[in-house]
């Protein structure tokens, strides 16, 4: 529905300001490999706002699943504040990796517990080292992954729940995964989510594999657009002053021409 | 009033102090206050006035974002979303910014199509139509370095296509490669000019749309009819006539503006520039902007490199000529029955070519782009100039005024008293 | 006047400085290949097959666009290491065909998936936009598998 919505919306756009932007409402679906299956986020549409809690249980999945081979580095521990985790909750999870600093006054490096200004912490030291350790694969950071890839969201979750045996016929490359909605159909991620309880939610929901992939969807669309709620709200406002704008504009307009025969 | 002071006609004090000795007010008022301006504008007029809006739009949100950004291969990327993480509005600023170089095109795109239509570049406005192509050529100069600065998979490789077009150049192609890299491939000395370039370019953009608006007020303003006006009938004072006009057409341009930046801000990007640039791999599909779409296709519909290349760009400097190759004597479409036609073909050539510059270079798509491509030429190269002979235009209206003026009417103060003047 | 300021767009003395590479290729296996950095673009080195070579030495050099034998693509005695520069001729994407799952065009080479350009085994153009072949860069074999680039 978000998508659609902002289809309409442009397409709304590109009939006010004329054909110029319609072929590139188009091109969107150039790259589709497979149809995605749809799947309704509490963050779609004009209004839509974050899901707190279902971010909060994408994030336990993210720290016991996901990162231990995709880092996020562009997020700070800080950040996890605005998610709506405590104070205390957010330094314990902080103080949880070392993190290294330095110099000091003895011009020593040295290691700390994390602090809420720290980023989160990679799992490897850099591109080479996730290679060596992953047999030659590269995990993506996931900072902006939804941003990153086309119809992002709907994109995560179909490949987290993607997973299948190949079908009859398919040669598989070696260390390879059959996974229908990844380009080429072949992915190097062995599938993350595997099995029921796999993490165990504070708030009793029941984490299946499908609870785990929406939840962290929420999370880290939620990291990618931190800004979206703000955005969304300063919108509606902005585009309610601008048509009540338009009307006393265009009344003036009316009036000023109003004795000029054209 | 002394000899050697301009004589101003303000009362208040101070203004007539400075204007006296330096006309810029009494100049704001004979060339935006009673400037004599034809009475039938429709609301294709608007869109000069707003591209001079979004040009400023962009300067003012390009300078604060520069405050925040780092123009360095391992840091570009990262600034970037630090303003949109960390940097108070930040995210409001990169979205404008970003947003705002499509409007900019969409603007700009309906304002040439304008002057197409209505012969706005027809003797006498020659010049103010060239200097109008030098914008649009600086405009993509700058929209292209722009897109480069975020520093993703897209502003790499986009970067990497288009610099090496001017390899296509026999002998010293390679050596003008080099020199725009500043190195071996696209890099970070290839970052860090062109940061400096379009931090340059807008305010050469600028100083060129000055100059643009200066020849507009030589020649006067074209209108839908395409007749010169014959007499205060025929015209009203810009102001209050069309600044109230344009500030409709600017409500609803912010409008858009606002929809795109609040509710889809990413629509018209590539998800592959939120991946950070990686010079050992390349994304399937390279595509540029949308803005840039047409002259994608043409540069792919012809299977010579050097071919390919010179057509892109004789695509848009074909325009330079085209007050010389049409030949018709009238300038409005609406009183040329067949050239109409031709014409919206035309548009429906550049649509279609902006289409196919969007999808893989095979199959229909060559064929699409390879035909759009041909007539796209052939109606600058051969319609135009051939048409003009031929085509017997619709009979012209005798003055502005006149078809309007039928069921008679009192005119406005300002047209009475203001009488057509060369500004 | 104007030559001191073009000149400093040109590479900087830093940047001529680092135009060698060197690597040891003995752990690729025949079939495989291995992609160095050479000023910043990649260098293709494949180690040839015996079949490979046989396609790329039987082709009629009257039908290539840019007609070169293989042995002017190799150096002496050294034909199942073929080294080029892994940037299509066309305008400047990295082509496809390094690793074992990616599509190497018509004729066993490389892909490039910008234009749809092929290369054969010798990395010579023979279909799509790109007007010459894969450049060669100046190397040399310093031991048997040690290889000096630039």
């Amino acid at each position: 529905m978000f998508r659609s919505a902002l289809r309409a919306l442009a397409l709304l756009g590109a009939m006010a300001a004329g054909p110029a932007v319609a072929p590139a409402l188009a091109q969107d679906h150039a790259h589709e490999a497979e149809e995605l299956p749809h799947t309704h986020f509490h963050f779609a549409g004009l209004f839509g706002t974050v899901d707190r809690s279902a971010a909060q249980r994408g994030f336990q999945v993210y720290k016991e699943v996901c990162s231990a081979c995709h880092s996020m580095r562009l997020l700070s521990y800080r950040n996890l504040l605005e998610l709506g985790l405590s104070d205390a909750e957010v330094r314990a999870i902080a103080a949880t990796v070392t993190v290294n600093d330095g110099p000091n006054d003895e011009g020593q490096m040295f290691e700390r517990p994390g602090r809420l200004s720290d980023h989160f912490r990679s799992p490897f030291a850099n591109d080479q080292a996730a290679r060596a350790a992953l047999n030659g694969a590269l995990p993506p950071d996931l900072s902006v992954i939804t941003k990153a890839r086309e119809e992002g969201p709907q994109y995560v979750h179909a490949l987290l729940t993607g997973y299948s045996d190949p079908p009859p016929g398919m040669t598989m490359g070696g260390g390879m995964n059959y996974n229908r909605y990844f380009p080429g159909n072949q992915i190097a991620m062995t599938p993350p989510l595997r099995e029921e309880g796999q993490v165990e939610y504070a708030d009793g929901t029941k984490a299946t594999v499908e609870q785990m992939a929406f939840d962290v969807v929420n999370f880290l669309q939620w990291a990618a657009e931190p800004e979206m709620e703000a955005r969304k709200r300063m919108g509606v406002k902005w585009v309610l002053f601008l048509v009540i704008l338009g009307g006393l504009a265009y009344a003036t307009k009316r009036k000023i021409w109003a004795n000029v025969p054209h | 009033m002394s000899i050697g002071l301009h004589n101003s006609a303000f009362k208040n004090p101070v203004i007539r102090w400075v204007d006296s000795r330096l006309p810029i007010f009494s100049m704001m008022q004979n060339e935006y206050g009673s400037f004599p301006t034809p009475k039938n504008f429709n609301y294709f007029w608007n869109f000069g006035a707003l591209a001079m809006i979004n040009l400023m739009i962009m300067i003012a949100t390009g300078i604060f974002l520069a405050m925040h950004y780092t123009p360095h291969v391992t840091m570009a990327f990262d600034s970037v979303e630090r303003i949109m993480r960390d940097v108070n509005y930040g995210w409001l600023f990169r979205y404008v910014h970003a947003n705002g170089a499509s409007m900019f095109f969409i603007v700009v795109y309906i304002h040439i199509w304008r002057g197409m239509y209505y012969g706005s570049y027809k003797a006498p406005r020659e010049l103010l139509w060239m200097i109008g192509v030098v914008i649009f050529l600086l405009m993509m100069a700058t929209a292209f370095m722009g897109y480069v600065l975020p520093w993703g998979q897209m502003s790499f490789w986009g970067a990497t296509v288009i610099t090496n077009l001017f390899s296509a150049f026999p002998v010293v192609g390679d050596s003008i490669v080099t020199l725009l890299w500043g190195g071996f491939s696209v890099d970070n000395p290839t970052l860090n000019r062109f940061f400096s370039l379009h931090y340059l370019l807008p305010f050469v953009i600028f100083g060129v749309v000055f100059l643009h608006v200066a020849a507009l007020h030589i020649t006067g303003s074209n209108n839908p009819l395409g007749i010169d006006p014959k007499g205060p009938q025929d015209t009203v004072p810009f102001h209050p006539y069309y600044t109230a006009k344009d500030s409709v057409g600017m409500v609803v341009y912010f409008i858009v503006f606002a929809s795109l930046v609040f509710f889809a801000p990413n629509l018209l990007g590539d998800p592959a520039n939120y991946i950070p640039a990686n010079p050992l791999v390349t994304p399937t599909h390279i595509v540029p902007e949308w803005y840039f779409l047409p002259y994608y296709a043409i540069l792919r519909a012809v299977p010579d490199k050097l071919g390919g290349v010179l057509l892109m760009f004789g695509s848009i400097l074909v325009w330079f000529i085209l007050p010389w190759l049409d030949t018709s004597p009238v300038r409005s479409m609406r009183f040329r029955p067949i050239a109409k036609w031709f014409l919206l073909l035309w548009g429906i050539a550049f649509g279609t070519l902006m289409y196919c510059g969007g999808k893989p270079p095979e199959g229909i798509y060559v064929v699409l782009s390879r035909v759009a491509t041909l007539y796209y030429f052939a109606w600058f190269l051969v319609i135009l100039p051939v048409l003009g002979r031929l085509e017997r235009p619709l009979p012209l209206p005798e003055s502005i005024a006149k078809p309007v003026l039928r069921g008679g009417g009192p005119l406005p103060a300002g047209a009475m008293t203001k009488p057509m003047e060369k500004a | 006047m104007a030559w001191p300021f073009i000149s400093s767009m040109n590479p900087a003395r830093d940047v001529l400085a680092l135009s060698t590479t060197e690597a040891d290729i003995k752990s690729v296996p025949v079939g495989g290949a291995v992609t160095l950095v050479w000023r910043g673009k990649p260098v293709f080195v494949r180690h040839r097959t015996a079949a490979e070579i046989e396609s790329a030495v039987n082709v009629d050099l009257a039908e290539l666009r840019d007609p070169q034998p293989d042995s002017a693509r190799h150096k002496a005695g050294k034909a199942e290491w073929l080294v080029v520069i892994g940037v299509c001729t066309h305008l400047g994407c990295v082509p496809l065909g390094q690793k074992p799952t990616d599509p190497r065009g018509d004729f066993g080479g490389w892909f490039c998936p910008c234009h749809g350009s092929h290369y054969d085994t010798a990395g010579r153009i023979r279909k799509g936009p790109a007007p010459a072949n894969l450049a060669l860069p100046t190397y040399a074999f310093t031991t048997d598998t040690q290889l000096k680039i630039g």
